[in-house]
């Protein structure tokens, strides 16, 4: 199952040359790019690991391509998102964020249902990448 | 207009207008801003001119597929302190920005202190995080020499050095450095690193300034932070640009900067101390005293150390 998450998810997955364009486009706007990974597709897993800092003084997508490949080429197997965060007074935040990679193999989520009293019904969402320990749940 | 080539090379047929080239890419407002804006510096302005002609022309070759490589773009500019390198470094990046020659067009200035580590491991950190703010622009090294000590086989600047000659190789169209620092120690270093000099296209010599060009550059100084000289100011000012050029730590325009700011401290001074009220054409007066004042012309003896006065 194709976990969906932030702008674009919608469409097919970027090309390089797609999110070059954006990067150029974040950095043209001067906010600064940043790149997190993780391997646990929860849509509530907020805690992603950063690949080093959030990158400031930046002025071309070339350099954060590099930075990319590099995370890319250590975590073959993991969820990547890009975001670009805005400094200005009153935006403060996150203007954008999309994932730019993603493990070949998405196993996806399985839905259990628990009754409860009076026919109540709880439902968990769990996803099955999440039985291996963190670092072996895809591929590798 | 970009380096790479997607689209197959159009073989021109018709004759090519290299003004019209010329005046597309707006390097002509550049090159003429830099004949304006910046004193002297004869030989600079023209090897500037020459060397955009080049570049302009190489654009046009590879708009209809004559050239196929990125052109090596790295520089050397050699030449006293207060010479004007660093202008004419910025002026050099908005021209190749205007050629498309780099991306961005920001100039990154750094000093050996921002490559080289403390510790070992910390040099290549270092030194790449600088490369990445400088991609896509010019990345001026002053002082270059400084990156290479050769007294000292277990200093972190060599592994600045191959970082940089192997960025200044193979990213060539990424970024373009300049090499700067007085002429004789950058010849020395070149001669100890041939990696370095193989790989740079242009050396550029910074002349030192004459001093009618000096009396010029501190009319302009001035101007531009809304103060002028007095007449008699500006004889005074011709007096002492001879005089600080026999002492030592003479540094061209920078000396020249600093004298100024002195100029101004005693102006300053001087209104303070004056009774009654003060006319506001005085704000803007440098009078001879606020430069007499200086230990350029109390002092006989020119060779005490004092770095300036």
């Amino acid at each position: 199952m194709r976990v969906t998450q932030g702008c674009f998810s919608y469409l097919p997955d970027l090309t390089d040359e797609q999110i070059s364009k954006q990067i150029q486009y974040c950095l043209d706007n001067g906010w600064a790019v940043n790149l997190e990974y993780t391997d646990d597709p929860h849509p509530r897993n907020t805690y992603w690991e950063m690949w080093g800092l959030p990158m400031f003084d930046i002025r071309d997508a070339k350099a954060i391509m590099g930075e990319l490949n590099d995370c890319r080429r250590i975590h073959t197997d993991c969820y990547i998102r890009l975001s670009a965060f805005d400094a200005t007074n009153t935006w403060e935040s996150l203007r954008i964020s999309f994932i730019v990679q993603r493990p070949a193999d998405e196993a996806g989520f399985m839905l259990t249902r628990q009754e409860i009293g009076g026919r109540m019904m709880r439902y968990e969402t769990r996803a099955y990448g999440l039985q291996k320990p963190e670092g072996s749940r895809y591929g590798g | 207009m970009m380096l790479d080539h997607a689209e197959p090379a159009m073989r021109p047929t018709e004759p090519i207008d290299l003004k019209a080239e010329f005046a597309g890419a707006g390097i002509s407002e550049v090159l003429d801003g830099l004949e304006r804006d910046l004193v002297g510096l004869k030989p600079v302005k023209a090897r500037i001119r020459e060397i955009a002609a080049l570049l302009l022309v190489e654009r046009v070759r590879q708009k209809y597929g004559y050239a196929t490589e990125a052109p090596t773009l790295h520089m050397s500019f050699t030449g006293n302190p207060g010479t004007g390198k660093t202008t004419v470094a910025l002026r050099m990046a908005s021209i190749l920005k205007a050629l498309g020659f780099v991306r961005q067009g920001q100039l990154i200035s750094v000093t050996r202190d921002d490559l080289v580590g403390q510790y070992i491991g910390h040099t290549a950190p270092k030194t790449k995080e600088i490369l990445k703010k400088a991609i896509g622009g010019v990345l001026f090294i002053d002082e270059a020499y400084y990156l290479y000590r050769p007294d000292n086989e277990r200093d972190y600047g060599q592994e600045a050095i191959e970082i940089l000659l192997q960025v200044m190789e193979n990213q060539r169209e990424d970024l373009v450095v300049i090499l700067a620092g007085y002429a004789d120690r950058m010849d020395k270093f070149f001669a100890l690193n041939p990696g370095f000099r193989s790989r740079i296209a242009h050396h550029i010599d910074f002349p030192d300034y004459e001093n009618a060009e000096l009396l010029s550059i501190s009319d302009t100084m001035l101007q531009r932070q809304n103060y002028r000289f007095s007449p008699d100011a500006r004889v005074v000012m011709d007096r002492y640009i001879a005089r600080r050029r026999e002492r030592p730590y003479f540094s061209n325009a920078r000396s020249i900067r600093n004298a100024l700011d002195r100029a101004r401290l005693r102006q300053a001074n001087r209104l303070i101390a004056h009774d009654g009220l003060i006319d506001p054409a005085m704000l803007t007066m440098i009078e001879p005293e606020d430069l007499l004042g200086s230990r350029v012309f109390l002092e006989t003896d020119t060779s005490s150390g004092e770095i300036d006065a």
